[in-house]
């Protein structure tokens, strides 16, 4: 009876598995073939390395503030833009953000709660319109140049930079960066830390020689979700940067729309074999750096 | 706390609000500016209520989002269970990195990848648009189903594996122990799931965006379209609106973790 038992279930477990497989085998991987196929097609689906060699050898000539003008390589410039822009919003999150986790960790449990939903609350509200909502805030004519008129500071122009694209980011992923890293310092063995200093360790040496190494997955997962989504955003660049700052989300998004799927389907791709290296090499860095000795 | 520490939470914290801030006060806002304040007045609210076309995103956009929930909800459940069960090392890794990859590429890619496959399956039956509600649809429970088994993984690790025994060796078949034993006790993760299922597929934009056809439109890509234009503040009341209801979805979800704790 009991093998019996024992036997039937694990069929069982299997059906249950089987509908998820199915699903994720046709919508998760699949599609995923469908993408390199396009990629590497023309549109007669004959076979071509051409969206590839054209997204590093496209060139366009752009005109510079003292008014000459000069050839670029259209796409890498986009594309190092992209990287450019992501990685300082991914830096500033992370220097505004550690701080806040870890005062969040050291409040007492109650307001550490409160605190973790007033993070997350600025998550539900609508990309789209937090996005447009900056906008009127850091127009010329806008809310904050208001502000700092009454007071007599005179105004910024803030619109239409690459500051303006920062700040949208930085915005939109902060809290994909605290919360984690929250997570993790709130786990923190306090016994530990006195323990450190209890062998003289002083407050800043107990920050960097154990809590902040302590608490680096916490660090490389805020890492990734905070640079995955702003290399590959396509909205707040073309609503904060006037359109100027072309990002390569906005490059995938433009061939969508003049429906050149095959050149659409080569930038994606290139995008997602660069930031699968980059998560490649985190998690190398992190293996040997994070968990792998103590020598400094 | 110390001071310095309330100070700079009290800044990152105006600045996290501050749009909110900005969207709610204007969206009662007498006049059509966006960044000047004339006057309260429900107007903004009222005209949102005539706006048919706004009505009808937001049905197809509940629509949507119900069904994603339910069937990402059944499938995930199962699929966790499931997955709980995985004896070799390799299925489990298998499963674990499917699983991954919707959460871990970027959306822009996850949406681009499905509408060139619906795409090119549309051409090979000869239909001209083949994105549809169904392959919205087939795009949302792709991308929430994730997130479900996430929720509901852990629930079933913290079990106590000898119950569902305990209640077979007293008769039970194992779909009855599943349901009468295994499902009580990961409910409180199904529930989870279900919410973040709901939220996910309310809000998202970008995969939308990629996968819609004519004719079916969701909040989120009627607002993108809006704001291609000049916007008005019933796209703020709008904002307002969704905001509280998103709000009131989460304060749940967090009473049930809490219910959850308690016990």
């Amino acid at each position: 009876m009991r093998t019996a038992n024992r036997k039937h279930p694990q069929n069982g477990y299997r059906m249950a598995l089987a509908p998820y497989s199915v699903w994720a085998a046709l919508f998760v991987v699949v599609p995923l073939a469908f993408f390199a196929y396009y990629a590497f097609t023309d549109n007669q689906f004959a076979f071509t390395t051409e969206n590839i060699t054209r997204f590093f050898t496209a060139t366009s000539n752009i005109v510079q503030d003292d008014g000459t003008s000069v050839e670029v390589r259209t796409y890498l410039l986009i594309f190092m833009r992209s990287v450019k822009l992501a990685v300082i919003s991914t830096v500033i999150c992370l220097l505004m953000g550690y701080p806040i986790a870890y005062i969040m960790a050291q409040a007492k449990e109650r307001t550490q709660k409160t605190m973790v939903t007033l993070i997350m609350i600025p998550m539900w509200m609508n990309f789209l319109i937090r996005t447009y909502a900056w906008m009127t805030i850091l127009q010329d004519t806008g809310i904050l140049n208001g502000f700092l008129s009454t007071l007599g500071i005179g105004t910024v122009h803030i619109i239409g930079t690459e500051a303006a694209v920062i700040i949208g980011m930085v915005y939109d992923y902060f809290p994909y960066m605290v919360l984690p890293i929250y997570s993790i310092l709130a786990k923190l063995d306090n016994r530990l830390l006195e323990a450190a200093r209890d062998l003289g360790c002083g407050s800043l040496s107990v920050l960097r020689r154990v809590i902040i190494p302590l608490s680096m997955p916490g660090v490389i997962s805020g890492i990734t979700m905070v640079l995955i989504p702003s290399i590959s955003t396509f909205y707040i660049s073309q609503k904060l940067g006037n359109g100027k700052f072309f990002l390569i989300g906005d490059a995938i998004e433009g061939q969508y729309v003049a429906n050149n799927l095959h050149f659409a389907a080569a930038i994606a791709f290139i995008l997602m074999l660069i930031l699968l290296v980059c998560m490649a090499v985190v998690k190398y860095v992190t293996a040997r750096y994070v968990y792998g000795g103590d020598e400094e | 706390m110390k001071t310095s520490a309330k100070i700079y939470s009290g800044i990152v914290f105006a600045i996290l609000f501050a749009p909110i801030l900005v969207l709610l006060v204007f969206s009662f806002n007498d006049a059509k500016s966006l960044s000047v304040f004339s006057g309260f007045s429900l107007k903004w609210y009222r005209e949102l209520l005539n706006d048919r076309n706004t009505l009808e995103a937001v049905r197809n956009t509940l629509v949507l989002a119900a069904s994603a929930t339910v069937i990402s909800t059944i499938m995930g459940t199962a699929a966790a269970v499931g997955i709980n069960k995985l004896r070799t090392k390799w299925s489990k890794a298998v499963m674990n990195t499917v699983t991954d990859i919707p959460m871990t590429n970027p959306d822009i890619i996850t949406g681009i990848s499905l509408m060139l496959m619906f795409v090119f399956v549309g051409r090979l039956f000869g239909a001209a648009t083949s994105l549809s509600f169904w392959t919205m649809l087939i795009a949302h429970v792709t991308f929430c189903l994730p997130y479900v088994i996430l929720q509901i993984l852990p629930k079933l690790r913290q079990m106590d594996k000898s119950l569902p025994e305990a209640a077979m060796d007293l008769g039970c078949t194992p779909v009855g122990a599943f349901f009468k034993v295994e499902l009580p006790e990961i409910l409180p993760g199904i529930i989870t799931g279900a919410i973040m299922a709901f939220t996910l597929s309310l809000d998202d934009f970008v995969i939308s965006y990629f996968t819609s056809g004519n004719g079916f439109e969701t909040l989120p890509i009627r607002i993108y379209g809006m704001t291609k234009k000049t916007v008005t503040p019933k796209m703020y009341a709008l904002a307002t609106i969704i905001f509280f209801v998103t709000l009131g979805l989460l304060m749940i979800s967090n009473l049930v973790d809490e219910k959850d704790e308690a016990k």
